[in-house]
């Protein structure tokens, strides 16, 4: 220590020797500078965001006093419906998810070989496009006239309505932009069951099904709860699917907190919305993980 | 003599060019302990996976009693297999991965927690184990868990894939000789693979030698320690004196050591090796009469716990003896000794 820090002595070593002790370790000194950036540009806006939710509603400043009247008004202005509704897509969105990505990632785990190094790189390769402008590649493949009924009416001769603008678009959105975040925590669970295991279980009698539910399933819950908790996540928090593929079928509630911002011009009406949707999805994933403890799931420790 | 209960026919299996077991026959009798020994790559594993119901064949019939199980899967075969990792499920307690084969097949849990604990007594589980997790358990317990769990299933034939080959030597030792003891007791059909002779000659009433996907060698084990059917089953058994000779007419001649060798009666081949185990090689001293006497340099000795061995060099041959601790060559390194051996002590084996 003494010679890593004659080594680092440089000009006005004698002030730094009245350092505490802590902050003579270049560790910490080289961690500073970022530890500053982040604590602005991360803790300031929540805190910020925090402050204004308990100000008078429509105020642009902290000098107003206190007041909870915003938490008041998610409820009685029925806000929280956006919530329920928000909280319910999610939830459709996860099990949907859940469903669709198991055999995908059954298949690239255990059973496509090197063909699931191509699978993975179709995949990542959309992501590489902005999420709005894929979603807006969907709106020309649904929209009334647009590439899927358009064709059908040319070649088919079939009329329809646009397939857009409804629950259903806003989800099939949700479910194709998060995707990703389902399905390679849960290959990442998969690949974590041994193939010995599967095999014992077989030998000693069980049915496919069996398999999967005493063995397989378990052993992937860690990378199927992950996938969970992520998709979940991050469609309770989502805007562009709601506001391309749903048009105003649901406002979801990120857009609610957007329009308070925006248009509304109601700074802490929004900050509420915010700091509700934060704790609810912070409580979440604490609890979840707590719960899980990934540990135990592996058979680390009992 | 006992049915065969399991009866290979000219079983083959290729994965891709690449033939892992090569055109197999062979009866596997009710009730015995058979043992399939070979080096690892000889196919021992793919053959016995085979068997299990695991791997299909590319060729050949397996037939138990004398019904064509090659597409049986595994789970519709009345067969069980103890795998080299023993495969235990990590988030099942010992109770659990035990009743796991009687869930699976519907028995009620208390009746499954009966047998259960009643596995678990037979095997010298503790029963306060029933609710611990397989993860806590040490080498030995898990060993054990995985023979419950096996035997819990009731099988008719029980298959082991190496299983005790990752345990130290004390407790494989030990568990080698439960197992027999298992065996015994249940009664069953038991086939076992290891890398091991030795192991094998432990447990096994039959032993089945393969080496590159082939059988070599199916014999008792006495057989297979007296008259083992070529060079490579000799030096399989462990160290051992291999000399090279050829018969002419009158006997035996050892071109390494240029001089005639007195040997077992001759077999009818020309060309063939002697084996002479260590512990057969005596040191001749104060005149001891042997039938066949060579003199060489005492190179080495090294201490084998119980036993020391010694190499003697006798021009380009090197020879080794071993002798209890007890009964230690009094010399010294690097003098002359004359060491021998009886022709009775001694098998021919061919090419």
């Amino acid at each position: 220590m003494t010679t890593l820090d004659q080594r680092l002595a440089l000009p006005g070593t004698a002030r730094r020797r009245a350092l505490p002790r802590w902050l003579r370790n270049p560790g910490v000194l080289c961690a500073i500078p970022m530890l500053v950036f982040l604590g602005l540009s991360f803790a300031a806006p929540l805190l910020a965001v925090l402050g204004y939710s308990v100000m008078p509603p429509r105020t642009f400043d902290f000098g107003q006093g206190l007041s909870l009247e915003n938490y008041s008004d998610v409820f009685l202005e029925s806000y929280y419906l956006s919530f329920m509704k928000s909280l319910g897509l999610a939830l459709a969105t996860v099990a949907l998810l859940l469903l669709i990505s198991w055999p995908i990632a059954y298949g690239m785990a255990k059973l496509f070989g090197t063909w699931a190094n191509w699978l993975t790189l179709f995949l990542v390769i959309p992501l590489f496009v902005s999420e709005n402008i894929r979603l807006f590649g969907w709106v020309l493949f649904l929209i009334k006239g647009g590439v899927l009924l358009g064709g059908a009416e040319a070649w088919l001769g079939i009329t329809a309505e646009g397939l857009i603008y409804n629950v259903g678009a806003i989800i099939l959105g949700l479910v194709y932009v998060y995707l990703p975040f389902m399905l390679f925590p849960m290959v990442l669970g998969i690949s974590m069951v041994p193939k010995d295991a599967t095999e014992a279980a077989e030998d000693l009698g069980a049915s496919r099904w069996q398999v999967f539910r005493e063995v397989e399933l378990p052993l992937a819950m860690p990378g199927i709860m992950i996938g969970c908790l992520l998709t979940f996540i991050l469609s309770l928090g989502s805007l562009a699917e709601s506001k391309i593929l749903g048009g105003q079928a649901v406002i979801m509630i990120a857009d609610e907190i957007e329009t308070a911002f925006t248009f509304g011009q109601n700074w802490p009406l929004g900050s509420a919305l915010s700091v509700i949707l934060i704790v609810f999805s912070g409580t979440l994933v604490i609890t979840l993980l707590r719960w899980l403890d990934l540990d135990r799931i592996l058979g680390r420790r009992s | 003599m006992p049915e065969p209960i399991l009866r290979l026919v000219g079983v083959q299996k290729r994965f891709g060019a690449f033939e892992a077991v090569k055109d197999i026959d062979l009866d596997i009798l009710e009730g015995e302990f058979f043992t399939i020994v070979g080096p690892s790559g000889s196919g021992k594993t793919t053959l016995l996976r085979m068997l299990a119901g695991l791997e299909e064949p590319s060729e050949g019939e397996i037939l138990l009693r004398d019904a064509r199980i090659n597409e049986v899967p595994a789970n519709r075969r009345p067969t069980c297999m103890v795998f080299q990792s023993l495969a235990l499920f990590p988030h099942k307690s010992v109770g659990q991965n035990i009743e796991f084969p009687l869930k699976m097949r519907g028995v009620d849990p208390a009746e499954r927690r009966r047998r259960c604990l009643q596995l678990m007594e037979q095997l010298r589980l503790p029963q306060d184990f029933y609710d611990k997790s397989v993860k806590q358990c040490s080498g030995g317990e898990r060993q054990r868990v995985a023979l419950a769990r096996a035997l819990a299933f009731d099988p008719e034939i029980l298959f082991f894939d190496e299983p005790l080959s990752a345990i130290d030597f004390r407790l494989r030792k030990m568990l080698e000789k439960e197992l027999k003891d298992i065996h015994k007791d249940t009664g069953k059909t038991f086939v076992y693979i290891t890398h091991s002779l030795e192991e094998a000659m432990v447990m096994s009433d039959r032993i089945g030698i393969m080496r590159d996907g082939g059988l070599v060698q199916v014999d008792a084990p006495d057989a297979i320690y007296s008259r083992p059917a070529n060079r490579f089953v000799s030096e399989f058994m462990g160290e051992v004196n291999v000399l090279e000779v050829q018969a002419n007419g009158q006997g035996l001649y050892c071109p390494v050591l240029e001089r005639a060798v007195q040997g077992p009666a001759d077999t009818g081949f020309e060309r063939g090796f002697l084996v002479i185990r260590p512990e057969y090689l005596r040191f001749l001293t104060n005149g001891e009469s042997a039938d066949n006497r060579v003199e060489g340099v005492l190179y080495n000795e090294y201490a084998l716990g119980s036993r020391i061995q010694y190499q003697v060099r006798v021009g380009s041959q090197v020879f080794i003896v071993e002798k209890l601790r007890e009964q230690r060559y009094q010399g010294a390194l690097d003098e002359t000794v004359t060491i021998g051996w009886d022709a009775r002590d001694s098998v021919l084996a061919p090419e």
